[in-house]
C-alpha cells in the first residue's frame, strides 16, 4: 500500500497538483505557531534566573539549528530514493531543501553569536554547536556549488546526490568529533540554558517554536519543488494541461490567494478566474 | 511593555536575532515563490497560443 | 601497453572465473598507473614541495621559538598535510578522463569499484606515503621531539588513507568541471575535519607525553571506514562525472 502512494507522489503531475493544494495547509499552521510560540516566548515566560532575558534567543536558535540538520537529512535521504528509484521529483527535493538548510544554518549562527556575546563575551568562542553548525554551512554551500557547476541538470542531480549521501554519513562523525575536540578544553556551551532539566512553562513556546518551523519548511518545500518540476518536466504535456486550467498560479489551492497577500504584500493580485500574474 | 522591549537590558541581543530570523523567513519565501513563478511563466511562454508541442 | 592491453583484453577475451578476471584488472591498472607516475615523477614530486613550504610558511609567519613552534607543531602539519593532499588528486583522475582512459576502466565490465580502489590506492602510495616519508624533518623542524615521530607517523599514514579515499569521492564528482580548485576544497574539507582535529590531537599529545591510543584508533576506524565505502561513493561519483 505504502508504495502506491510512493510511486504517486512520485509521478511529477500528481505531486505538483497535490503540492499546490498542500501548501496552505503548512503555510497557515507556520504562521499561526510561529507567532504564538515567539510572541509567548519573548513576552510570557519567566525570565532565566542565569540569563535574564537574554535566553529568549533559544526560540529561535534552538528551532533553528534542529531544522538545520533535519533539512540535511531530508535532502540526502530524498537524493538517495533519487538516485536508487531514479525519481526525478526526489531530485527536485533534495535540490529544493539546500537554500532551505543554509538559511536556518545562517538562522542558527547569527542568534548563536548574539547569544554568545553577553553569556560568554565574546561573539565566537568556539562552542562545539556552533562549530558543528559552522561545518554544516559549509557543506550545505559545497552542495550548492557542485550543482551550480553542472549545466545539465540530471547530471547535477545524480553528483549532488553522491556528494549529500556522503555528507549525511559523515556528518555524525563530524559531530562527534567537535565535541570530543571541545571537551578537551571544557568550553562554553550553548545548549546549557535548557538542559534536560527545561522547566515547562519555557517548553511549550520551544516546541510551538519548532512545530511551526517544520511546517515552514514543509510549505516553503513544497513551493520551491513545484518550481523545479516544472523546470525538470519542460516539455511534457502534462504542463500545458496543467497551466491551462483555472487557478493554477502561484496562489492555487483553498485560500493560499490570502496567504500570498499575506505574506508577500500586496504584490501578488489572484484573480477570482484566472491565474496569478506576476 | 517597556520591560518587553528592553529585554532587562539584553534587547541589543534578542531583536536583531528577531530582526534575523524573520529577514532570513522572508527571504526564503519570496525567493521560493518566485521560483516557482518564473518557472511557471517560462513554462507558458513555451506552451503559448494553445500549442500542443513546446517551443 | 602490455598491461592496458591485458587489463581491457582480459575479461572480454578469456571465460575465467569472475575473481581471476578482477585481480588481473587490479593488478594490470596498478601496474600501468605506477609505471604512468613514474614517467612523471615531477607532478608527483609537487604534492610535496607544497608541504615543505607550506609547513615552513608557519614558522615565519610567528617566531622561531621552538616552544612556540612545537605548539603549533600539530596544526602545520596536518593543515600542511590537508592542502598537500587536496593540490594532489587532480593528479587522480583528470588526465586518465581526458584520454579517455576512464571510460574504458568504467566499461570494461570489472566492478568500478574494487578499480577505483586500486587507483586510489596507487594514487596514495604516490603521494600520502611520501608525504610521511617526508614529515619527519618538517616535524623536527617544527621541534617536534624524536621520541614523539612514530605516533605523529602512525597518525599521518592513517589520516592520509582516509583524505586520499574522500578526496577521491570529491575529485570524482569535480572531474568535469573547468579547473576549479576551490570547490573541490570546500567540498572534501568539511568532510576531512575528523581527521584533522584526530590527527592534530594525536600529534599534540605524542609531543607532550601523553597516550596517543585514543586518536589513533580512531583514526583507524576513519581509515577503515574510508577503504569500505568510499570507493562505492567514489564509482558513482566517476560514472556521473563521465557521462
Amino acid at each position: 500500500m505504502a508504495w502506491v502512494w510512493f510511486h504517486r507522489f512520485g509521478s511529477p503531475p500528481y505531486f505538483y497538483r497535490v503540492a499546490g493544494r498542500l501548501t496552505p495547509w503548512f503555510a497557515w499552521p507556520a504562521l499561526v505557531l510561529c507567532l504564538a510560540g515567539l510572541v509567548w516566548g519573548l513576552g510570557f515566560t519567566p525570565p532565566e534566573w542565569h540569563q535574564g532575558d537574554g535566553f529568549r534567543i533559544l526560540y529561535i536558535h534552538v528551532p533553528a539549528a534542529w531544522l538545520s540538520v533535519q533539512v540535511y537529512v531530508v535532502m540526502a535521504l530524498a537524493a538517495a530514493v533519487g538516485l536508487i528509484w531514479r525519481m526525478k521529483v526526489a531530485h527536485a527535493v533534495a535540490a529544493s531543501c539546500a537554500t532551505l538548510g543554509a538559511s536556518f544554518t545562517v538562522i542558527t549562527l547569527g542568534t548563536g553569536m548574539l547569544w554568545g556575546k553577553p553569556m560568554w563575551g565574546t561573539f565566537w568562542a568556539w562552542d562545539p554547536r556552533l562549530t558543528s553548525e559552522l561545518l554544516l554551512l559549509f557543506l550545505y554551500l559545497g552542495y550548492i556549488g557542485l550543482r551550480s557547476g553542472f549545466d545539465d541538470t540530471a547530471r547535477a542531480d545524480r553528483a549532488s546526490a553522491v556528494l549529500a549521501i556522503v555528507g549525511v554519513v559523515d556528518v555524525p562523525i563530524v559531530n562527534y568529533s567537535v565535541v570530543w575536540w571541545n571537551s578537551l578544553h571544557q568550553g562554553p556551551s550553548i545548549i546549557r540554558a535548557g538542559g534536560p532539566a527545561i522547566a515547562v512553562p519555557m517548553l511549550i513556546p520551544l516546541l510551538l517554536m519548532i512545530v511551526g518551523f517544520y511546517c515552514y519548511f514543509a510549505a516553503v518545500l513544497l513551493v520551491r519543488v513545484r518550481g523545479e518540476i516544472l523546470r525538470r518536466e519542460r516539455n511534457a504535456q502534462w504542463i500545458a494541461e496543467e497551466l491551462a486550467a483555472p487557478g493554477a498560479g502561484v496562489g492555487s489551492g483553498g485560500g493560499s490567494g490570502a496567504i500570498a497577500g499575506t505574506f508577500q504584500g500586496a504584490s501578488v493580485p489572484n484573480s477570482p478566474a484566472g491565474h496569478a500574474r506576476i | 511593555m517597556m520591560q518587553f522591549l528592553l529585554m532587562g537590558g539584553y534587547a541589543v541581543y534578542v531583536w536583531p536575532s528577531v530582526a534575523l530570523a524573520l529577514a532570513v523567513l522572508a527571504l526564503n519565501i519570496l525567493w521560493a515563490r518566485r521560483s516557482l513563478a518564473s518557472a511557471q511563466r517560462e513554462a507558458r511562454r513555451r506552451f503559448a497560443h494553445g500549442r500542443r508541442e513546446p517551443v | 601497453m602490455n598491461a592496458r592491453q591485458e587489463q581491457v583484453n582480459a575479461p572480454a577475451v578469456e571465460r575465467q572465473p569472475a575473481n581471476d578476471g578482477l585481480a588481473r584488472a587490479v593488478v594490470g591498472l596498478a601496474r600501468r598507473d605506477l609505471r604512468v607516475a613514474l614517467r612523471r615523477s615531477g607532478d608527483t614530486l609537487q604534492p610535496l614541495g607544497f608541504f615543505l613550504i607550506v609547513t615552513t610558511l608557519f614558522p615565519l609567519a610567528l617566531q622561531p621559538e621552538v616552544s612556540l613552534l612545537r605548539d603549533i607543531a600539530p596544526a602545520a602539519l596536518w593543515v600542511g598535510a590537508l592542502l598537500a593532499s587536496l593540490l594532489a588528486l587532480d593528479l587522480l583522475f583528470r588526465e586518465d578522463a581526458q584520454d579517455g582512459t576512464l571510460e574504458q576502466l568504467a566499461l570494461c565490465g570489472q566492478p568500478l569499484a574494487s578499480l577505483v580502489l586500486a587507483k586510489t590506492a596507487v594514487h596514495w602510495l604516490l603521494t600520502g606515503l611520501p608525504l610521511v616519508v617526508v614529515a619527519p624533518l618538517a616535524a623536527m623542524a617544527l621541534g617536534v621531539p624524536a621520541a614523539a615521530l612514530p605516533a605523529v607517523l602512525a597518525a599521518l599514514v592513517l589520516g592520509s588513507v582516509t583524505l586520499s579515499l574522500i578526496g577521491a569521492v570529491g575529485a570524482g564528482l569535480t572531474m568535469g568541471m573547468r579547473r576549479n580548485g576551490s570547490l573541490l576544497a570546500m567540498l572534501v574539507l568539511p568532510l576531512v575535519v575528523p581527521v584533522l582535529i584526530f590527527g592534530a590531537r594525536a600529534t599534540a599529545f605524542a609531543i607532550g607525553g601523553e597516550a596517543v591510543a585514543a586518536p589513533l584508533y580512531l583514526l583507524g576506524a576513519m581509515a577503515v571506514l574510508a577503504v569500505t565505502l568510499a570507493p562505492f561513493a567514489v564509482a558513482a561519483a566517476v560514472r556521473i562525472g563521465l557521462e
